[in-house]
């Protein structure tokens, strides 16, 4: 019998010759990733454990990213004990409230590759199985028992196969396919499951499109998201790894939990109703609704082709004059990117605000909340009830086209029809 | 109360699919105290209820449980503001590890949404795998926990298991 993609990067992170979903394994961890808000629990509760230092100062990685850089007097203290920490242990790789959100960077910094087990203690850590990783979030007390022993146990998942073939037509994005498929497996579909993308559209899609796949699986409370590793992947890690890693594959005769086949050809954008990531419905049952702001960013759709997408709608156009717009590239790199194109300067010639890469907007942290009665469309990743601002606020998720063109346009718009 | 492996309380309902932003709004993200999280507990739902729960009290809840943020902050802010027991029909992934690592029962038990009303009085029996509802006498059976986290949750939580087991791992 053959073997998903994660069990065999469960067996050889366990030290096992297989991992067969349902066993509970004891996996060493290769990638410990940490942003600031969760990091001071799990540094208390690993000297709770009696540990005073992390077991290896060049697994762990540090990224100060949702309150960046800090807004409150507590933000400020959490940071500076952050950077304290980092500095008495020796820790490697701290990155600064400069840097850009943790699953922005944590790739472009080299720290994934195809075959590792990467833990995060942010549960969009699922992210990083766009590169063929087994990438999943914990909490803070798991992250403090990995910073003492290296080690984590993982019950090994099955997989559901969402198999997607056919060109996506015009203004219909990666984002469009993972709301779709939300709607359909539900948001707790794939609770305790992993996600594997496979088909033609997959192996068409950019990096940057694979990410916001994989970025979504918590949605439907998976585990993980994972795509097979191929040319694309390695093109972007050549510059940015040492090269070195073994590439896994999933067997021809792997046993799946179930197969959703998705035909991109027949979708249109796809927006996420409040305040359910699954309540999901094509753009054309929505179009019209009347928006107060819009959110490009985030770990989800904060990258240099979401950005251009949005800045190639509202080129030589107005944000509505009852809209706020904001973008916020997801990194540092993102950010010089769209200066050196010259995206950041038609998207705020257009009327739209820039900020500093940082979660705030997403998780309604520091920037852009919404008032009661308010709605918002956004890029990002959850419509929660409350998630960015009031609870009486109403939040829509779309793709940064969807997102650019309504904000044009004032309400919820196919960018198709500006 | 919890004594031993024995919880008991009223219950506290609140449906399906309650994601961590509701325990715990992400304005709230920075507190690294205990105690001030618990302040805020379900403040998204009901910002009153630290002020009603009483010690040992059942929060009560329907499918997808704790979904969303892997803050912990939520298991956390539900532990310290005196819950003894979540129990659900089913648990997003981090936060039922979340709350077994801390040492709060979470348990998944089919048929609890509809058994139990609120200020119920239940009396959870962990080693017996039972729930009962004294107010009615219904009784449930819940899903045994895994043998791993049943150890996790006897010594206590992740915490001290780790410390009593740190030359295994």
């Amino acid at each position: 019998m053959g073997h998903t993609v994660s069990e065999k990067i469960l067996a050889r992170a366990s030290g096992e010759t297989e991992a067969k979903a349902g066993e509970i394994v004891k996996a060493s961890v290769d990638v410990a990733m940490m942003p600031d808000l969760t990091t001071i629990l799990a540094v208390n509760a690993m000297k709770a454990m009696g540990v005073e230092k992390v077991w290896d100062t060049d697994k762990v990685v540090v990224i100060l990213d949702h309150v960046a850089p800090a807004s409150t007097l507590l933000a400020a203290e959490v940071h500076r004990d952050i950077r304290l920490f980092a500095k008495e242990q020796n820790l490697k790789y701290l990155y600064d409230v400069n840097s850009g959100v943790c699953h922005q960077v944590l790739p472009e910094k080299g720290h994934v590759k195809p075959g590792r087990l990467v833990i995060g203690a942010d549960s969009h850590t699922c992210t990083h199985g766009a590169f063929g990783a087994f990438a999943t979030g914990v909490g803070s007390t798991d992250m403090g028992a990995i910073l003492a022993t290296g080690k984590t146990w993982l019950r090994v998942p099955e997989t559901i196969k969402v198999k997607v073939d056919g060109r996506l037509p015009d203004w219909v994005a990666p984002k469009d396919v993972i709301l779709y498929t939300a709607g359909q497996i539900g948001a707790d579909g794939a609770t305790y499951n992993a996600l594997e993308f496979t088909g033609e559209t997959i192996k068409d899609m950019s990096v940057s499109g694979r990410m916001t796949l994989c970025n979504m699986a918590i949605e439907m409370g998976g585990k993980t998201g994972i795509v097979e590793p191929d040319d694309k992947t390695f093109d972007f890690l050549k510059e940015r790894t040492d090269g070195v890693y073994e590439p896994v594959h999933a067997d021809d005769n792997a046993v799946y939990r179930s197969t959703l086949n998705v035909d991109a050809e027949s979708l249109e954008p796809q927006i996420a109703c409040p305040h359910k990531v699954d309540n999901v419905k094509p753009i054309s049952e929505v179009a019209g609704l009347k928006i107060n702001q819009a959110f490009v960013g985030s770990c989800t759709n904060g990258r240099l082709e979401d950005l251009e997408v949005a800045a190639s709608i509202l080129q030589g156009r107005r944000v509505h004059e009852d809209v706020r717009l904001l973008v916020v590239p997801a990194s540092a790199e993102v950010y010089l990117q769209a200066l050196d194109s010259g995206v950041i300067q038609d998207l705020v010639e257009a009327g739209a605000m820039f900020s500093n890469p940082s979660c705030g907007a997403c998780f309604g942290g520091h920037i852009g909340l919404l008032a009661p009665g308010e709605v918002g469309l956004t890029s990002s990743n959850r419509n929660f009830k409350g998630r960015q601002g009031s609870p009486e606020a109403l939040v829509y998720l779309a793709s940064p086209a969807v997102t650019a063109a309504s904000a044009v346009a004032g309400e919820i718009t196919h960018p198709r029809d500006l | 109360m919890m004594t031993g492996m024995k919880v008991s309380g009223k219950a506290w309902k609140f449906g399906d699919d309650v994601n961590t932003d509701l325990i715990v709004p992400g304005k709230y993200l920075e507190l690294v105290d205990p105690h001030e999280m618990a302040k805020h507990a379900m403040e998204g739902i009901d910002p009153d209820f630290p002020n009603k729960v009483r010690e040992g009290d059942v929060v009560v809840g329907g499918t997808n449980f704790g979904c969303g943020s892997s803050r912990e902050h939520a298991a956390i802010a539900l532990k310290y503001v005196g819950v003894g027991a979540v129990v659900a029909e089913s648990f997003a992934r981090i936060f039922y590890r979340n709350a077994i690592n801390l040492g709060l029962p979470a348990l998944e038990c089919p048929g609890i949404d509809e058994a139990v009303s609120e200020g119920d009085s239940l009396e959870i029996d962990l080693t017996g795998g039972k729930v009962v509802n004294a107010t009615t006498g219904k009784k449930l059976d819940f899903v045994p926990l895994p043998g791993f986290m049943v150890e996790v949750l006897g010594e206590g939580g992740l915490v001290t298991y780790i410390r009593n087991h740190l030359d295994e791992w």
